[in-house]
C-alpha cells in the first residue's frame, strides 16, 4: 500500500512508519485530502474514527493534524498525519464523510485551524464570541475570556 | 340607528404576515428539558408537527478535560476521565489506562484484565439499565425506569463494595487494577448475574411487545448502515443498522479473545432494533461475566510500574468498546511525567452528530425518541 502510495504521490509521502504496532503515514499538507481518498476508496479504510491536531509551539511548522481510519475489512487502523504553520489551511474531508463536520469544527474551536471547503465552520463547544483557542500551548489553563464572562455572566471572573 | 358595526372593523392582514399563517415554526427545546438527558439545546424548524430540521446546539457542560489533562500528571488525571460519560465511568478508565499502558509497554497480569473484563461489563450492564429506563419514560412507560433502576442498584453496590465509590469510581490504575477482588465477590456478582438473566426477559415482557411502544418506536429515527459509516457512527446504533462490528471482537483487548460472545445486529435501523440490540447485548455481557468469574486465574492484578509514570515519548491510539460506541484515547507523551496531549473520541459526540439526519421528516416527538435511542451523555458530548 505504502509502495503504490509513493509511487503516485512521490516526495509528498514524507514517512510510513509504525509505533508500537500502529502504523501511521506522514504527508506534506497538499495531498492529504488525496491519500486520505485513496486510502477510503482503493485500500478500504472506509470508516473514519476521529480527527484532531497536536500543538508544537516551538516548531517551524507548529501545528500537526491526524486523521485515524479504519477498515473494517482488514480490522485495521492508520493514522495520517501532517504538519503546518497557523495561516495554512487544511482541506476538509467533509465531502467524504459527513460525520468529519463536527470533528472538524470541534479542531477549529480548540486550535483555530482553518478547513478549507468546510461547510459550516463555526465554534462548536465553546461560545460562539469567545476569543482564543483553548487547546493550543501557548493559552493558559485558567486564561478566561474575561470581557465575554462579565458580558454575558454578570460576574467579574470565572475564577 | 346607524348602519356601523359596533365593534372596530379589524385591520386587514395579508396572508402569511402572522406566525399562525407562517409554515415554518422555529422552537427551541432545552438546554433545561427532561428528555435531553442534560444540557442539550436543540433548535427545531417545524412545520406543524412535522420536523423539517434542527440544529443541535452543544458545549453547556464544557470543562475543558483535555486541557486539565496537559496541566496533571498522567496518573493524577487518572481520576478525571470518569467524568467524561459518568454513567458509565468504569468503561473510560479502562481507556485510559490501556492507552498509558501502551505508551508504557505494560503488560497487565491475566487476573487483572479478567477483573477489568468482570468490571466493565458490569458497568455495560448498569449503563444500559440507565438508558432503558429513561429512554422508555420518554416515551411514555413509567414503570421500566423502576424495574431498570432496582436491577442497577445491585451492580453499583457491587463496585461500591470493590473501591468504594458507586458511580465515578476511578476503578482501575496505569498497570492494572488498585485492589483484588474483595471477599464473596464472585459469589455476589454471580448472584447478580443469575438474578438479572430473568429480569431482563421482565423488561422485554414489559416494553417489546407493547402497542404503544412498537408504534412509538418501529420506523422512527430509521438509518441504514452506510449512513452509519458516513457519520462515523459506532456502538449499538451502528450494530443496530445492521453492520456486525464490535471492537471487542475486531481488536480484542484485555483478553477479550478469551470469551465467547455475540455481537447483536438488527434489521431495519430503526429505534426499536436498537432496543432489542441493547437488551440482547446486556444478556451478552451476562455471558462475559460468567466465564471470566469462572476463569479468573490466581496472581497479582497490576503489573510493577513506577511510581511516577513517564511514558517514553512517542504516540499512541487506544480504542474500547464503551456502552454507547467506541471510545478512544490518543495520547501523546512528549517523555515527561505530563501528558503533552490526551485527545478522547467520543462517541455520544459523534454519535449526537446524526440526530439531525434521523429526525428530519419525522414528528417532533420523536425527537424525543431518537435522542434517547442515541444514547448520548453530555458529560462525553461536551467534555
Amino acid at each position: 500500500m505504502v509502495e503504490e502510495l509513493k509511487q503516485v504521490h512521490g516526495e509528498a509521502i514524507l514517512k510510513a512508519e509504525s509505533y508500537l504496532g500502529q502504523n501511521y503515514l506522514v504527508v506534506d499538507r497538499s495531498v492529504c485530502h488525496q491519500v486520505i481518498e485513496r486510502l477510503r476508496n482503493q485500500f478500504g479504510y472506509t470508516s473514519l474514527t476521529d480527527i484532531s491536531a497536536v500543538h508544537y509551539p516551538k516548531d517551524e511548522l507548529p501545528f500537526e493534524m491526524f486523521w485515524i481510519l479504519y477498515s473494517m475489512a482488514k480490522e485495521d487502523r492508520v493514522r495520517i498525519k501532517t504538519r503546518f504553520a497557523e495561516a495554512d489551511e487544511v482541506p476538509s474531508i467533509t465531502d467524504l464523510w459527513v460525520g468529519a463536520n463536527w470533528l472538524e469544527r470541534e479542531v477549529y474551536d480548540m486550535f483555530g485551524l482553518r478547513f478549507a471547503g468546510h461547510p459550516d465552520l463555526r465554534r462548536i463547544l465553546m461560545p460562539d464570541e469567545w476569543t482564543g483557542h483553548p487547546l493550543r500551548k501557548d493559552y493558559g489553563a485558567e486564561q478566561q475570556d474575561q470581557a465575554w464572562v462579565q458580558k454575558n455572566l454578570g460576574i467579574e471572573s470565572g475564577q | 340607528m346607524k348602519d356601523e358595526p359596533f365593534y372596530e372593523p379589524l385591520e386587514e392582514v395579508e396572508p402569511g404576515h402572522t406566525f399562525l399563517d407562517s409554515t415554518e415554526l422555529t422552537l427551541n427545546m432545552g438546554p433545561q428539558h427532561p428528555s435531553t438527558h442534560g444540557v442539550l439545546r436543540v433548535v427545531l424548524k417545524l412545520d406543524g408537527e412535522k420536523v423539517n430540521g434542527l440544529e443541535c446546539i452543544i458545549g453547556y457542560l464544557h470543562r475543558g478535560i483535555e486541557k486539565i489533562a496537559e496541566n496533571r500528571t498522567w496518573v493524577q488525571f487518572g481520576p478525571f476521565v470518569d467524568r467524561f460519560d459518568y454513567t458509565a465511568a468504569v468503561s473510560n478508565s479502562l481507556g485510559y489506562c490501556l492507552a498509558v499502558e501502551k505508551l508504557l509497554q505494560v503488560e497487565v497480569p491475566k487476573r487483572g484484565q479478567y477483573l477489568r473484563v468482570i468490571l466493565t461489563e458490569l458497568c455495560r450492564l448498569a449503563s444500559h439499565q440507565l438508558w432503558l429506563g429513561t429512554h422508555v419514560l420518554d416515551i411514555g412507560a413509567v414503570t421500566p425506569l423502576f424495574y431498570a433502576f432496582r436491577d442497577r442498584e445491585t451492580i453499583l453496590n457491587i463496585f461500591e463494595g470493590y473501591c468504594g465509590a458507586r458511580l465515578t469510581n476511578h476503578a482501575f490504575r496505569i498497570g492494572g487494577c488498585r485492589w483484588d477482588a474483595y471477599e464473596g465477590f464472585s459469589q455476589e456478582v454471580t448472584k447478580v448475574c443469575n438474578d438479572l438473566m430473568p429480569k431482563i426477559d421482565e423488561y422485554a415482557d414489559l416494553i417489546t411487545g407493547n402497542r404503544i411502544w412498537k408504534q412509538r418506536t418501529k420506523g422512527v429515527g430509521r438509518i441504514s448502515g452506510e449512513d452509519c459509516i458516513a457519520y462515523a457512527i459506532t456502538g449499538p446504533v451502528l450494530r443496530g443498522s445492521g453492520v456486525r462490528w464490535d471492537v471487542r471482537k475486531a481488536q480484542p483487548y484485555c483478553s477479550y479473545g478469551d470469551f465467547e460472545f455475540d455481537i447483536p445486529i438488527g434489521a431495519a435501523g430503526d429505534t426499536f432494533d436498537r432496543y432489542l440490540v441493547r437488551l440482547e447485548e446486556m444478556r451478552q455481557s451476562i455471558r462475559i461475566i460468567r466465564q471470566a468469574l469462572e476463569g479468573l486465574p490466581e496472581g497479582p492484578v497490576i503489573a510493577r510500574v513506577p511510581k511516577v509514570i513517564k511514558p517514553p515519548a512517542g504516540e499512541a491510539y487506544c480504542a474500547i468498546e464503551a456502552p454507547k460506541g467506541e471510545l478512544g484515547y490518543f495520547v501523546v507523551s512528549d517523555g515527561t511525567a505530563q501528558p503533552y496531549r490526551v485527545r478522547v473520541r467520543p462517541p455520544s459526540f459523534i454519535n449526537l452528530q446524526a440526530l439531525e439526519k434521523m429526525a428530519k421528516g419525522g414528528l417532533v416527538a420523536d425527537v424525543v425518541a431518537i435522542i434517547g435511542t442515541l444514547d448520548i451523555v453530555l458529560g462525553e458530548v461536551d467534555r
